[in-house]
């Protein structure tokens, strides 16, 4: 385990979340303004929303339940919340492939 | 080596002083929470909420178990401590766990008093204390009519408001003459008891209850006077009396509380008590903040932080009931010594009295207006001496005009606070949290504060008192210049924001960041579908709608539910559907397996707890347009039967909402918009709580506009009286583009009609040839409208953002 392929960089709309589901693990992933893909649990810590539902700003998402603001980098609640989600790293290829890491992830999830 | 804590009990006050803890010495202890219930911590006092419907279990967990994992707690949730073994330093478990520690903290909060009468231990005979007290009232009300409450102070008037709001019919049994007469004098007493009467109360006061009826469940109940009521459902809500049965046993000091000093230390060294198990000068407290202000004396104890230590609290009571303000602080009651200043109106249904003493403000009771009320708690808790001006306390300085509020002046009293008094009872925010924030981190407004301390985001209540610190900390003028723009990321307002989309003809959201110097490069959820709704509404053509500036709702064009489930709401126009319809709609509940169909307010079918996932499949099945319950758009055209079935008809108000409600499907507007039409001034479809209502007249129509039925009801006002059909859409359209044109983004008609004034909108809409020149604009906008539904059904790729992506398989 760890490089799944999980779709092409075209199925993935510009600062809109999809969804990626594997066995209990359900992921959010977006595409941001440049180009890039970033990929967090799909689960708010304050009252489990779905962060796939969010607004994308920047390198941020805001769940749609109660509007708290995530870092996509880092999975980081910004202030003055508090809290954090699991984030994953995600890579494009050059063949516009989007492949997720997931043993640091996982690893996380099972602790 | 960290120190071990070990803390008996998980609710309110014990929790916030372990936050605390955290705060000021995040690697100091070792922790461990040993906490009865099967819950993670939550906030008891929202339960009457609970019961009310206006928040659900999950709405009141405070931390949740990710928060006692992340901050490596160990919460023994569903455990009890048995024994306390001070010698060796060890707290034994139900389960038969010993725990060691450094430091205890008794946090056991109190048991509800079940009033010891016969037959108190028949099934259905309750307390009001905890998540499973709320449960079982829920559930009896499923299936049984009466219940009785026995006690009439705050607990049990939220218990029975609670009761009605599940349909129960409930009875309210008080020993007393009048209710809640610890926190009120007769008086308010009175006005509160006939407020409760006409929410459906009924009372039963000065009774004496003497036993419980019935075999193995109750039936009723027998007072000493020979009477009897029956009843299904007995909730007990006499009182609480502090669990101390542990400390006791383990050789702790116990009064009626466990004894403690002002630091929160017990006669037993290393063992603490906060909260409501705690005896401090002689007083349990049964609130909140002076719990938490407990907590935040054995915090910095703990920590090793200087603290002056806890010298008691002044208490202040609210009343959560809807429909009824109610507050009260303090020594309220006359004695030989004290003077009071009274205020009664019994037409508005307002009574105000403030007690002085030596010039002091010693207490207060408010009914029905309670805006003053944290005035008089912060010049009670000040002391300040109001001689030979204790008018002003009420009414405000001599030649202000009298009768307004003002009063002592509010910096004299944010000036006589302490620095660790609690502000905002919500989020247990100081007045020092609030210095800080203002003066280290730069907050200089309001809005300011509560992104940076959450003060004043609970209940709002708080409000005034955080503006007034904000002024006392900053000097008005520093305040005044803090202009407030649409959101975080400018400091443009509404006005200067459209204005430039207008002029210089901005069509892309992306633009106007640019062009207006927007702070961050694109936006957040609060500006991004504000400025996406301006540009579409300025130049219907040009800017291309961007769904991803579009909250959830709009985006998949269904309503999202706490879960993450999805509503469908098909389009039925005017609420008149067919046979055929029906059965597609319950043949698709059935096929996807709909959870719960229910009629929503403005007469549609709701289908809830659809999986995203299945939202296309569902509306290809329907074949029937989106019903937009989801959209800032106009929702549903209520209607009655009018003259096409009504006795009293005077027009065909079905075929009104009909044609309305087709003529404006899918508009975007500023908030959600809801229509009505009734035949006839019986006004069976409540037009005249609505954003636009229509009511028919012996040969005409009356168009109300601005009325609302939500959080903050308003009757709506008389825009004009028409003849035809032609004229009521006429005035309708004309008026819905005036409001689209000119209200700021998630502004309901009835605000935005309080702000431009009703006069304003009829001067803008008296001339024929302004209301053609709007009409143009909306049938404009009107035609460019798609069924949202109908195109992603019909587009492979708008449908697949719908799925769900998957490994895929031998990856």
């Amino acid at each position: 385990m760890g490089k799944v392929i999980v779709g092409h960089i075209s199925e993935f709309p510009e600062r809109s979340g999809r969804v990626f589901r594997m066995g209990s693990l359900e992921l959010a992933l977006f595409k941001l303004s440049d180009g890039t893909v970033k990929a967090i649990e799909n689960r708010c810590p304050h009252k489990h929303g779905k962060l796939s539902e969010g607004i994308v700003c920047d390198h941020h998402v805001y769940c749609p339940l109660h509007d708290w603001k995530i870092d996509l980098h880092d999975g980081i609640v910004q202030a003055p919340d508090q809290g954090c989600v699991n984030a994953y790293r995600v890579e494009v290829d050059g063949d516009g492939e989007v492949i997720l890491f997931l043993e640091d992830g996982l690893e996380a999830k099972v602790s | 080596m960290k120190k071990k804590l070990v803390m008996i009990g998980n609710g309110m006050a014990g929790v916030s002083f372990v936050e605390q803890l955290l705060k000021l010495n995040p690697s100091g202890y070792e922790i461990s929470i040993i906490g009865a219930e099967p819950h993670p911590n939550y906030n008891r006092i929202m339960l009457s909420s609970v019961l009310a419907g206006d928040a659900s279990m999950n709405d009141i967990i405070l931390n949740d178990w990710h928060w006692y994992r992340d901050n490596g707690i160990r919460l023994l949730a569903g455990q009890e401590a048995v024994a306390v073994d001070t010698a060796q330093r060890s707290v034994t478990t139900s389960a038969g766990e010993r725990l060691q520690y450094d430091d205890l903290v008794f946090a056991t909060g109190s048991l509800p008093f079940m009033l010891p009468l016969p037959g108190a231990d028949k099934a259905g005979v309750i307390a009001f204390r905890d998540i499973k007290d709320c449960e079982t009232m829920i559930e009896t009300a499923k299936r049984y009519r009466k219940a009785v409450v026995i006690g009439g102070g705050l607990l049990g008037l939220e218990a029975a408001r609670g009761l009605i709001n599940l349909n129960m019919e409930v009875s309210v049994v008080h020993i007393h003459g009048y209710l809640m007469e610890k926190q009120l004098d007769e008086t308010a007493s009175r006005m509160l008891q006939a407020e409760l009467e006409r929410q459906g109360m009924k009372f039963l006061l000065a009774k004496q209850s003497d036993a419980i009826l019935g075999e193995e469940r109750v039936t009723g109940i027998a007072f000493k006077d020979g009477t009897r009521e029956d009843a299904d459902l007995i909730v007990m809500a006499v009182g609480i009396r502090p669990n101390v049965l542990l400390a006791k046993s383990s050789g702790v000091e116990v009064n009626r509380g466990i004894v403690v000093n002002d630091f929160m230390q017990t006669n037993v060294a290393n063992i603490h008590a906060v909260g409501e198990c705690a005896e401090h000068r002689g007083m349990v407290y049964g609130l909140v903040a002076p719990l938490y202000e407990q907590g935040a004396v054995l915090a910095k104890r703990l920590a090793g932080a200087e603290s002056g230590g806890y010298h008691g609290s002044v208490l202040s009571t609210k009343l959560k009931v809807s429909g009824v303000n109610v507050f009260s602080a303090g020594r309220f009651a006359e004695q030989p010594g004290t003077k009071s200043l009274r205020v009664q109106d019994d037409l508005d249904g307002v009574y105000k009295k403030v007690v002085f003493e030596n010039g002091k403000v010693v207490g207060a009771v408010l009914f029905g207006d309670t805006s003053d009320s944290s005035k008089l708690f912060s010049a009670i808790r000040s002391g300040k001496d109001y001689t030979g001006s204790e008018r002003e306390v009420l009414f405000g300085p001599a030649g202000s005009g009298g009768g307004g509020k003002g009063g002592a002046s509010t910096a004299d009293l944010v000036t006589a606070m302490s620095g660790d008094e609690i502000v905002c009872g919500c989020n247990g925010v100081t007045k020092d949290d609030l210095a800080h924030a203002i003066t280290e981190k730069g907050c200089a407004s309001v809005a300011d504060l509560k992104a940076c301390t959450k003060a004043s985001g609970g209940c709002g209540g708080c409000k005034p008192l955080v503006e007034a610190i904000l002024t006392a900390t900053l000097g008005a003028d520093q305040v005044a210049q803090a202009k407030e723009g649409i959101c975080g990321c400018t400091t443009l307002s509404r006005d200067e924001v459209v204005d430039a989309i207008r002029k210089m003809r901005l069509t892309t959201t992306k633009e106007v960041m640019h062009v207006l110097d927007w702070h961050h490069p694109e936006g957040c959820s609060k500006c991004r579908p504000a400025l996406n709704y301006y540009l579409g509404m300025a130049f219907p053509e040009e800017h291309e709608d961007e769904q991803e500036s579009r909250f959830v709702n709009e985006r998949n064009h269904a309503n999202i539910q706490k879960d993450g489930t999805y509503s469908v709401v098909p389009r039925i126009y005017g609420g008149v559907t067919t046979p055929e319809d029906l059965m597609k709609i319950a043949t698709v509940a059935e096929k996807y397996r709909v959870p719960l169909v229910k009629f929503t307010g403005g007469q549609r079918i709701d289908l809830l707890g659809v999986k995203k996932e299945d939202l296309p499949g569902m509306w290809k099945d329907l074949d029937m347009p989106s019903g937009y319950a989801y959209g800032k758009s106009l929702r549903t055209v209520k209607t009655c039967v009018g003259n096409t079935f009504c006795r009293f008809g005077t027009q065909d108000a079905i075929k009104m909402g009909v044609d309305l409600e087709k003529k404006f499907e899918r508009l975007n507007t500023p908030h959600k918009v809801k229509l009505a039409v009734s035949g006839c001034p019986r006004n069976c479809a409540e037009a005249t709580i609505k954003d636009l209502g229509v009511v028919a007249i012996d040969g005409g129509w009356e168009i109300y506009v601005a009325g609302n039925g939500g959080t903050r009801v308003r009757a709506a006002d008389l825009l004009t009286k028409v003849k035809t059909e032609e004229e009521v859409l006429g005035w309708t359209g004309a008026y819905l583009q005036y409001y689209r044109e000119t209200a700021n983004y998630l502004e309901r008609t009835s605000e935005w009609s309080l702000r431009v004034g009703l006069d304003a909108i009829k001067r803008a809409l008296e001339k024929q040839e302004d209301r053609d020149a709007l009409n143009a604009r909306i049938d404009k906008t009107l035609e460019l409208t798609k069924d949202p539904w109908k195109e992603i059904i019909e587009s492979d790729s708008l449908r697949s953002a719908f799925e769900t992506l998957t490994s895929p398989a031998g990856s």
